[in-house]
Formats: C-alpha cells, structure tokens, sequence
C-alpha cells in the first residue's frame, strides 16, 4: 500500500500534512516491538504502519520477542489482570517475563532513536535503555481502568522508566509521573477487511458458511476470549428472538499469544447447544474477507465486552455504515457516540434492548450507521493514526502545550 | 456587495495559512460527581478548558447538528442531569474571548445548579465512565498555501484542510490570544476590507460545522471580489 492510495478516502490534504510533519523527523530511526507477527489487533496495525512510515522517510523496523509456553501462559495471565480478572501471578511467572524480556536483548536490534514498545509482554526490555536507545514508548493497548493491583504493581517500576505512556483510552491512564498520551487504534479502509465488496462476494461467503440470509443477522466478530463475553451475546440475542425471528453469528479467531480460545469456544458451544440460528465460526487468522463481509452482510453488529482495550471490530462496523450496539468499555465510547453513532450498553439486557430498537426501526440504524461511517473517517483510519504518531515523535523531549514547526 | 477594487487589492503581507494538529494527553485528573468535576475545574490547566469545550468540532464536525461540548454531553448522557447539560449545552461560546473566561462561566453554571438543586451533588457514574481531563498539545505549522488577494484567498481556503481552519478560527482567538479569528484581522489589516473583516467576525463558528463554515467564508470572499 502507499499512502496515495487513501486519498479517496481523506483527500489530498491530509496526505500533505503527513509529508510535512514526517520532514521534520529528518529519517529518525525508530524500532517497534511487540511479542508477536500474527494475530491480534496490535500486529495488525504494525503490519499496516511501517511500510508507510518508512514510504514517509523514517527508518522504522519491526522486533518480535521470542518465548516459550510458560511465558505465553505468564503473559496471559498478566493481560487477564490488567484487565480486571482475579488472577495471581506467581514470582516464577514474574521471573519467567524478566528473564525472557532479557534473554531477548542480546537478539534484539533495539539501537533506535525511538524504541517503541508494544504491550507489557517485552516491557522489561526498558532495563537497556542505558545501553541503548534515546527515547523510550511504552503502547499499552490494554484497558486498565480495572486492573488487579498487583499485575499493575509488578509492571509500574518498568513504565516510568520510559518517556511516555501512549493509551488508546484516557481511563486507561494511571498516576504516574511521564508523559500519558492518548492515541486510539486505527482501521485501515484499503485492507481485506475494510476494502468494499460486492453483494455477490459477500452472498457467496455467507453461503460458503452455511449461513442463511433469510432474516436479519446479529453479528459479533471477535475472538472467543471471556473478556469478548460471547455468552452474554447468546442471553441477549435469546431475548431479542423472543419477539423478532432473527440469526445471532459468533465469528472468531486464534491468536498465537492466547492459549484459552479453544477452552472459551467449548464452553460457548455447550451454552448455545443444537440452536440453529446460531452461527458459531471459528475462522483461520487470514479470514479477512470473510469477516469483510459477515460484518457487511449483517443487519446489527454487536460488541458486547466486558473489557475492551479498544475494540477495533466497532470501528470496522462502523465504516461499514452498520448499526452498532456495543458495551461502554475501553475505547468504544470513543468510537460510538452514544444515540449519534450507535448504542451503548451496560447489561445484557440492555444490548437486547438496543439490537431491538436497531431491529424494529431501519431508518434509525441507518442514520446511526451512516454517522458512524463518517466518524471513522475523520476520527478512526490509519492516516490519523499515523500522524498521531509523528506528532507524539516530534514531541518527545518537548514540554510546551503549543509547538510551532518551521516551514519546509 | 461586489467591487473591482477589492479585486484588485494586493496585501503587502500575504496570508499564510498554518495548519495545527491535535496530541491529546491524559492529565489523571477524572471525576464521577458534580463536586469533584467543578473541584477540578477549577485547577486544570488551560489546555484541558480548551480541549474539552473545542475538540469536538474537530472530532464531529460532520454531525448535524452537532453534539454539544465535552462537559454538556457528559453531564447529560453519562451521568444523567439533562437540565444541567441542557443549561452547560446552550453557553455561548464566542461571547467569551479567553479560556479563563470560559472556565469560569464553566464553574458558575455548575455551582449555581449544584446550589439550586442539592441532591444534583449526590449523582455519580460508575468506574470507566467519569470524566477524564484530558489537554491538546499542538503541534503548529505553516502550509504551503499563501495569498495576497481575496480572490488567491477563497481559492486557498477551498483547498487547506479543516485543521487549517479550525486553527484560524479558534486557535488565533482562544489559545493565541487574538482579538479576532486571523481571516477577519487579515482582511482588515492588510486589505482594508472593514466591511468584510466585520461579516467574518459576525459568522458564529459554533454554529456551523467546519465544512459549512469554510463555504460560507468563501461565499463572502467571493461576493466582494465579484
């Protein structure tokens, strides 16, 4: 992809815009980490954003730290308490993430200008920042307003080594003495899961999914993770279908740094049982044409998580001008202005609400789905994302409020 | 009206459109009651004033109509006081020129409620959902668009991006301290254009989205130039 090709899409103003601010980087080297290629939103975005980092000039590369399954199982149980679940994290787990943290350093290219960390899995690898790297970002794409205090306890020590705390929501923040910026995710409209398709393509995968198109669709596209509560998308649609005769379709997919989807999707399996207007999908991580078009050929597209680090999927929803009723967590309250661009939700009985409400009154979907496409637009694709970013490299080191660039 | 004159006029000083853009960052501060939001009101900085009574005309500027200010939508859709929002949605705005001003008719319209109504203070959202100050740190540069005359003007204006004019419009007034937006004082100081530079000063900015703003701005260049 080259940054053209948005044009359609944000015009050509914005893409000089980005040009200008990435002159004044003067090719800064900057090293992104993250613990892993595949999988997951935060890959997704790495893959997108540094081809056109680089096409604006900057040295950028990618770092993936390496691990083993005890380290996976650690991290996982770490990512379950910052986001808010009771989960004790042994001092042998704690060890595990340090040693492999420094294990990785000697492997690792982190001789950057800009050392740019992904998520708390590699956050110890800021014990380098003596030996190596100028500034140091910490990018937690996590939701922390519920975090277990220990988990937290155990990361802090490392966060405040670096420059700056980047949030993609600010409840995310936390008292600390660094810089805490606000940075939400974005989507990308030229990928195969956002580019436009035909009614043909998306008929052909609905059927390919044995999923019939006779009544309106119920969608949620997430991985079968107990933060995605899929089950409390089973109560709700169950409610609704008491008065309108609708389809509920669950889509997920592996990722390579969760082991507990298998486990999740087993126990929503038994939950859902031989209801046959239930579709539950476990997709290949490459599914994105599929879910292009389950999100396109659906009717309501819901995100009922109890935590959210930002819920990339609403946004997708949202720039296929769909009806969205989502839970008030994370970052969807930034995406989703309550009553303009969709509805938020607090319970179970409240989504059902909301999806009737989208159900029984198209014109209102419609002009929620059409507000939020344009939205995310102005707010949510990638362009904004990146130049958010020039922005935040062009400040490290700044404290002014207001920060004027000489021309170029 | 249109005047061959002012077709004719050359600035001596060219307009030079700048551009700003928006990094948001998180102060900590966050309140989930009526007491603790005007507690805070009163001590954050005046960047957060700024942020939360202008970015969302940047953020939804394509809304129509648009929602209210950071502090109205609050108040009414997440904690539920829909006289107090309704009172804090309909502040003018441009009647005030600087962000302590602002602040203060912020803090005065809450405190007045707060002391009309008493069992407002007991209200209070729950954890994730309380207000979260958060400040614009801007980062401002010059465009390549510049003009000299009102004709090169309309026809640059046409092309900046919004966040061009947003800067002109509101940055000038309220974070750099300008008497007025930058179009107007340019029409004025370096064209002579009093009666134009008055109609840009009479255009109410909250009251349009940047999109219709930027029309009708261009609308009036060009019906002085003809």
């Amino acid at each position: 992809m080259t940054l053209d090709q948005y044009r359609p899409f944000v015009g050509p103003s914005t893409l000089r815009e980005l040009r200008w601010l990435a002159e004044h980087l003067n090719g800064r080297r900057i090293c992104c980490v993250n613990a892993t290629k595949t999988g997951g939103g935060v890959a997704e975005i790495l893959h997108r954003m540094i081809p056109l980092l680089r096409e604006l000039g900057l040295d950028v590369w990618w770092e993936v730290l390496e691990g083993h399954p005890a380290f996976y199982q650690a991290t996982k149980k770490l990512h379950n308490a910052l986001h808010g679940k009771p989960e004790t994290l042994t001092p042998e787990m704690q060890q595990t993430l340090i040693e492999v943290n420094q294990r990785n350093l000697s492997r690792l290219n982190l001789d950057a200008d800009i050392v740019f960390i992904h998520d708390p899995q590699p956050i110890a690898l800021v014990e380098a920042r003596r030996q190596v790297g100028r500034h140091w970002l910490w990018r937690c794409h996590i939701d922390l307003t519920y975090a277990q205090r220990d988990a937290w306890e155990f990361l802090r020590p490392y966060v405040q080594r670096y420059d700056a705390a980047v949030y993609s929501a600010p409840a995310f923040a936390r008292p600390l003495a660094i810089r805490q910026i606000l940075i939400a995710p974005s989507i990308d409209p030229l990928s195969d899961k956002n580019k436009e398709l035909s009614p043909e393509t998306i008929n052909d995968v609905f059927a390919h999914l044995g999923i019939p198109q006779d009544r309106p669709i119920v969608t949620q596209v997430s991985r079968f993770d107990y933060l995605k509560d899929p089950i409390g998308v089973v109560e709700a649609f169950r409610l609704v279908r008491r008065s309108i005769r609708c389809r509920l379709v669950l889509a997920g997919g592996p990722a390579s740094d969760d082991p507990e989807g298998e486990e999740i999707l087993a126990k929503v399996r038994e939950r859902v049982g031989s209801d046959p207007d239930i579709h539950l999908l476990m997709l290949p991580p490459d599914s994105h044409t599929e879910i292009n078009a389950l999100q396109r050929g659906s009717t309501v597209i819901v995100q009922k998580s109890l935590r959210e680090g930002f819920g990339l999927t609403v946004a997708e929803a949202l720039w296929k001008g769909k009806s969205v009723v989502a839970s008030a967590v994370g970052g969807i309250p930034l995406q989703v202005k309550h009553r303009y661009s969709g509805l938020l939700v607090h319970s179970i009985e409240g989504a059902a609400h909301a999806i009737k409400q989208c159900l029984r009154n198209p014109e209102f979907a419609k002009q929620l789905g059409e507000n939020g496409r344009e939205h995310v637009r102005q707010n949510f694709l990638l362009t904004r994302h990146l130049r958010d970013y020039l922005m935040m490299f062009l400040t490290l080191g700044r404290s002014e409020d207001m920060m004027t660039l000489n021309g170029s | 009206m249109a005047d061959a004159h002012a077709h004719s006029l050359t600035a001596v000083t060219p307009f030079q459109f700048y551009t700003s853009f928006v990094l948001q960052e998180a102060t900590g501060f966050r309140a989930a009651t009526l007491p603790r939001l005007v507690k805070l009101l009163h001590r954050v900085p005046e960047a957060c004033i700024y942020h939360h009574t202008h970015y969302f005309l940047l953020s939804h500027h394509y809304l129509t109509p648009e929602p209210t200010h950071d502090f109205a939508y609050w108040v009414t859709e997440v904690l539920g006081d829909e006289a107090l929002g309704e009172r804090l949605a309909s502040i003018d705005i441009l009647e005030f020129n600087s962000l302590a001003k602002i602040r203060v008719i912020l803090v005065k319209t809450i405190e007045d409620h707060l002391a009309q109504h008493p069992t407002a203070r007991f209200r209070f959202v729950s954890e994730g959902e309380e207000f979260f100050f958060i400040k614009s740190v801007q980062v401002v540069m010059p465009t390549q668009e510049t003009a000299s005359s009102l004709a090169e003007f309309a026809e640059a204006l046409s092309r900046v991006s919004l966040s061009s004019l947003y800067f002109h419009i509101f940055d000038a007034r309220l974070r750099l301290g300008r008497s007025t937006n930058d179009f107007a004082r340019w029409c004025e100081e370096q064209l002579g254009e009093t009666t134009l530079a008055k109609e840009l000063i009479a255009l109410d900015p909250y009251a349009h989205s940047l999109e219709a703003l930027r029309s009708m701005i261009i609308a009036l260049v060009r019906q002085r130039v003809g």
